[in-house]
């Protein structure tokens, strides 16, 4: 009886997210630019904990390299920004059931993220980067040698790129950042490969570490992106976004909010004006 | 003393956003624990008849929401709804709905089971002295059911309050959001600060909940 029972219930649960996911590809829901104006607020959704890109300060105001070109997106609208707090699991959600109009949300833009999503034109570049002690800077992976040993943190980019296009590299696996720093500082290997975001921020902070290779492998990047089809927002953001590059604009945003973080060294290639077009 | 970076909660509005953070936590699940305690009441009395249609119903209500985690629900009932009727609840809203689902089932579970659990003899001496049925729930069955849930149902109370905390995945900024965004905002200049807040955070949730549990002994108390 138990069993039988335990089947319905299944059963059951399968059905309603069946006939859930069925409605979801039927219809679109997102609010086109016209809508947007009309309604005079746009809701844009952004990290609301993840300094420098999106976060809150003491003020209880939103802050932050997206936040700062959210806020030129509702100045040059003539609307109210609403931010509204998301997490990485559910940006995509958000976006597919147009509970925001926007997501800014320090988000990479990937081929399995462009079949639910559209992406604008791209604001900011990311690839891995290579930090080591200033005693011996590695500026080049063919600089190690066999008896070196490269860090990185398992289910990265990091650890799946080196893998696949360096395999003779010997890799030393950690878990978790705070384990991985530990190995660098004693001296365990001779570099420590992740973002390249992370690397910088880590060499700035801590004195004695240069990041040698600032840039490896394919070039990512991270745009907004709006609900898929909703073609006159999106026209708009990317026009918006060539037009901002008269002024540049991005780089008077990376001053102003992550020059503490990433120091001026990296401004050019971090930020991308005009969706990287102009250049 | 330990550096527990307790100086980032005078900085600007934060002490005011993390009260106002709680203040949102409770008020979700308050309402729907209110709502909970009512739905799960008729519900439970309902299912305690013996194999009953309602009993029935229940217990595969039961089951869903057993198996289902809270976050799977608050993501059907927030995105979910608007993908397939094109509702679009608040963030609130859809979390004060899913604590009620929640709540009610399990209240009536507990309902039906201090129903159940009270002799038989006492209904049937009830309407030897010639009470009709609803008098019997009425005055005598009930009022004895009642003491026996108060811990239960408390315990389930504060437990709604805790899990208020996966709400902020629908958008909702609660006081654990608000307690990572200080502790991120301030990475650079108090990294300790992720010890000063939780352990605020933990008193607040401390302070929230006692009340609940003193008035349940004060009831538990006057009518054990």
């Amino acid at each position: 009886m138990k069993t039988v029972k335990n089947v319905v219930i299944v059963a059951v649960i399968l059905v309603l997210t069946l006939s859930l996911a069925a409605a979801a590809a039927a219809d679109a829901v997102y609010r086109t630019l016209d809508e947007i104006r009309a309604s005079g607020t746009i809701n844009i959704g952004v990290f609301s904990d993840k300094n420098p890109f999106g976060y809150v300060d003491e003020n209880g105001e939103y802050q932050g390299y997206d936040v700062y070109f959210a806020r030129r997106i509702g100045e040059d609208l003539g609307l109210t920004v609403n931010f509204v707090s998301t997490e990485a699991a559910n940006r995509v959600e958000y976006l597919e059931t147009g509970k925001v109009d926007i997501i800014l949300a320090n988000f990479t833009v990937t081929p399995e993220r462009a079949e639910k999503v559209d992406f604008a034109l791209p604001y900011m570049n990311v690839a891995l980067g290579v930090v080591s002690p200033d005693s011996r800077i590695i500026t080049g992976l063919s600089e190690l040698t066999e008896n070196d040993q490269v860090i990185v943190i398992t289910g990265t980019t990091a650890e799946d790129y080196l893998v696949k296009n360096n395999p003779e590299i010997r890799l030393q696996k950690f878990d978790t950042y705070a384990n991985a720093k530990t190995a660098l500082e004693n001296g365990s290997a001779a570099a420590w490969a992740n973002d390249n975001t992370e690397v910088i921020a880590y060499a700035l902070q801590n004195e004695g570490y240069t990041v040698g290779i600032p840039s490896l492998g394919s070039q990512d990047t991270i745009a907004p992106a709006v609900s898929k089809g909703n073609e006159t927002l999106l026209n708009w953001i990317n026009d918006e976004i060539k037009a901002l590059a008269a002024e540049n604009f991005f780089h008077k945003d990376y001053e102003a909010t992550l020059v503490d973080t990433y120091g001026l060294d990296y401004e050019n290639s971090l930020v991308l004006e005009g969706g990287g077009l102009a250049e | 003393m330990p550096d527990l970076g307790l100086e980032v909660l005078w900085k600007g509005k934060n002490f005011v956003r993390l009260l106002g953070g709680l203040w949102v936590a409770l008020r979700i699940s308050l309402i729907a624990a209110g709502i909970s305690i009512v739905l799960g009441i008729l519900l439970g009395v309902a299912a305690s008849r013996k194999r009953s249609v309602s009993s029935a119903i229940l217990r595969i209500w039961l089951g869903v929401i057993h198996i289902m985690p809270q976050m799977v629900l608050l993501f059907l009932m927030y995105f979910g709804t608007t993908r397939a009727f094109g509702w679009n609840l608040s963030g609130e809203v859809a979390a004060v709905i899913v604590f009620s689902l929640w709540g009610s089932a399990e209240m009536a579970d507990l309902v039906r089971g201090a129903v159940t659990s009270i002799p038989a003899a006492q209904r049937e001496s009830a309407e030897a002295l010639g009470l009709k049925p609803t008098q019997v729930y009425r005055w005598i069955i009930l009022p004895q059911a009642v003491r026996r849930l108060i811990p239960q149902s408390i315990n389930l109370i504060t437990r709604m309050i805790k899990t208020t905390s996966l709400v902020t995945l629908i958008g909702v900024v609660e006081i654990l959001k608000v307690a990572q965004q200080i502790i991120e905002a301030n990475r650079k200049a108090s990294p300790n600060a992720a010890f000063g807040v939780y352990l605020t955070i933990f008193v607040m949730y401390y302070l929230a909940c006692r009340p609940l549990s003193l008035a349940a002994k004060k009831l538990e108390k006057r009518w054990g």
